[in-house]
């Protein structure tokens, strides 16, 4: 670990890409790195997707500014393993055998549940069919079309889940939005954080440490997740094979993987967003409490979606999205 | 002088003012390799990867996946969204601009429209986007329209507010061009107003009016950040599929089919410039 640190900050910089700094802490977790191992972090594209950091590890591969580490969705992971360089971090028996891959070419890092927020002036909401009734007009958006966007995806999947459809056919979630847009409740703008604060999308499908009123910047703003479904998804990490700054990236790796208190681990949780080692955190009692008992409860066993359950999703989505919803 | 002196000694003194004359196409190496850099090299690139698999072997029947119903829904809605902005922005477009025209060539308010028209024209995307959701959309602050989310009616409303100010400023020289004479001329001969428009400054406009109008239609064809910002639970033009393709992260991103995407709205302009060329022929016939 000394070496590791002493090679890292050899290097003095490392190349992050599509973090946002209000998304899951990363503005906190960024800053306690650097003020950590006085590393400089460049981080480029901020509000990028998935497939734009794995595009950047193609386009600038061999130049000084090639992303070092990515944070990616799992199916932009499992579609480009042959770009990644496997790396067990030190605290790798924390994490749940499957969310890493066996060679440590990508290890989920963390995740959260599909959930509902909406505005606290609809009162309580307790079931999805509440929302095809006639107050929610043009209220209810998904964080992004889901033939393009995983949060959005995955949004008609957890109406799917709850409307009585299994992961392997998302038939009843693409028909509850399609009744959406019927009862003239679907609204097709993408929800950020500029709709909600502006009221266009009172009602939003989306992750809920994307949903909590700190992140959205809301207070009246309250998150619900269906009492039968928790649809979990998580993103991965991954360590560019030609990174132009090896050890920074690995070091990088120990340090959101560190369960310290001001690890990145329990950074990631008091960002709202659930920390892959939490389990074994809850157990060895090294977990920020507070921070996790904020969460939303789930009770539920919770669903995540193998590769081909999601690629069926896409499949069925690209076909039939447009039709449902034009 | 030189000239004189050359023939003199049948020399060519090196003392000549005259500096050893380039090739007559040297002045257009930058143009063209502009052009080339910019247009010609990347429309290849769009040609030939829209022609192969992601493996990057050949595969000439990709060409078949543009007669696929979704993807020529795609160009259907681009072409309405591009037909209904283009032919409404150049339509209150050349009234508008025959409007400035007849007012006074110094004064203030014409002075004024072309401010204004130069700075709309270029207002587009989220920021215009977002004015319009404000105004109209599901909880407007003018009234909400019920067809706001409609396509290509709610969008092409939002593209005319830079459409028409784009006629305005292309437009306005041509109206400026018509000869207070011609008119005189034509009154003098007892044409009415309407047989003045139709027989003169009709046929006279007609080149212009179907030249800037083809150019809001381009225009319309290659603007997504706007649309995107409008709605996009729906690719209803081809730039949002191009965009789908290149960036889902679900699975369904496929460069090729982005380049095909592509390769077919460059057919799409082809076709349209094909027609313009065919009309504009037969609008300026007389002028020749």
């Amino acid at each position: 670990m000394n070496a590791l640190v002493a090679a890292a900050k050899k290097e003095g910089t490392l190349n992050v890409i599509a973090l946002p700094p209000t998304w899951a802490n990363y503005g906190a977790i960024l800053s306690a790195f650097t003020a950590k191992y006085g590393i400089k972090i460049n981080s480029a594209n901020p509000t990028g997707t998935s497939q734009q950091e794995v595009d950047a590890v193609k386009t600038e591969n061999g130049t000084a500014k090639a992303p070092d580490v990515l944070d990616i969705g799992m199916a932009v992971a499992l579609a480009n393993t042959n770009l990644f360089a496997p790396y067990e971090v030190s605290t790798w028996s924390s994490i749940p055998t499957a969310q890493k891959a066996p060679n440590g070419i990508w290890v989920q890092d963390y995740g959260g549940y599909m959930a509902v927020g909406y505005s606290s002036k609809f009162g309580t909401i307790t079931s999805l069919n509440q929302l095809l009734g006639p107050q929610f007009k043009n209220a209810v958006a998904l964080n992004g079309n889901p033939t393009s966007a995983n949060a959005g995806l995955n949004g008609v999947m957890m109406a799917n889940l709850a409307e009585g459809g299994t992961a392997d056919n998302i038939a009843d979630g693409v028909s509850f939005f399609s009744k959406l847009k019927a009862a003239g409740n679907f609204s097709p703008i993408s929800a950020t954080g500029a709709t909600i604060k502006a009221g266009t999308t009172p009602v939003v499908f989306n992750w809920d440490y994307l949903n909590l009123p700190s992140y959205v910047g809301v207070s009246n703003w309250k998150v619900f997740i269906p009492s039968n479904v928790a649809l979990g998804g998580y993103y991965a990490q991954a360590i560019n094979k030609n990174a132009p700054d090896p050890a920074a990236a690995r070091l990088w790796e120990e340090f959101l993987y560190s369960q310290a208190a001001s690890g990145g681990q329990n950074l990631w949780l008091e960002g709202g967003a659930r920390p892959v080692e939490q389990a074994a955190m809850q157990s060895n009692g090294s977990i920020n409490t507070a921070a996790a008992s904020k969460l939303p409860a789930v009770t539920v066993t919770p669903t995540f979606l193998s590769p081909t359950q999601a690629t069926d999703a896409a499949n069925y989505l690209a076909a039939n999205w447009a039709k449902a919803i034009g | 002088m030189a000239v004189a002196a050359t023939t003199e000694t049948g020399a060519r003194p090196s003392w000549s003012g005259r500096r050893p004359s380039a090739p007559a196409w040297a002045g257009t190496v930058p143009f063209f390799a502009y052009v080339g850099v910019f247009l010609l090299w990347p429309t290849g690139i769009v040609v030939v990867d829209a022609l192969k698999n992601p493996n990057g072997s050949w595969a000439f029947s990709n060409i078949s996946e543009l007669g696929d119903p979704l993807v020529r829904g795609y160009f259907i809605g681009s072409f309405k969204l591009c037909l209904l902005s283009s032919v409404s922005g150049a339509v209150f477009g050349a009234i508008l601009a025959y409007a400035v025209a007849s007012g006074n060539p110094d004064g203030m308010v014409r002075r004024l429209y072309l401010a204004i028209s130069g700075v709309l024209a270029q207002f587009g995307g989220v920021t215009l986007a977002f004015a319009f959701l404000v105004l109209l959309g599901p909880v407007g602050l003018l009234f909400h329209a019920s067809w706001y989310f409609d396509f290509p009616w709610g969008i092409g409303l939002i593209y005319t507010y830079f459409q028409i100010p784009l006629m305005v400023l292309v437009f306005l020289p041509a109206i400026d061009g018509l000869k207070v004479q011609w008119r005189e001329a034509s009154e003098n001969l007892g044409a009415s107003a309407w047989q003045y428009w139709r027989y003169v400054g009709g046929p006279l406009l007609a080149p212009a009016f179907l030249g800037t109008t083809l150019l809001l239609f381009a225009n319309a064809l290659s603007a997504f950040a706007t649309i995107e910002a409008w709605e996009n639970q729906i690719a209803y033009i081809v730039p949002q599929q191009i965009s789908t393709a290149l960036s889902s992260e679900v699975g369904l991103s496929n460069v090729n089919v982005a380049d095909l995407l592509a390769l077919g709205m460059v057919i799409m302009v082809a076709i349209v410039m094909t027609g313009y060329a065919l009309l504009q022929r037969r609008a300026a016939r007389w002028l020749r």
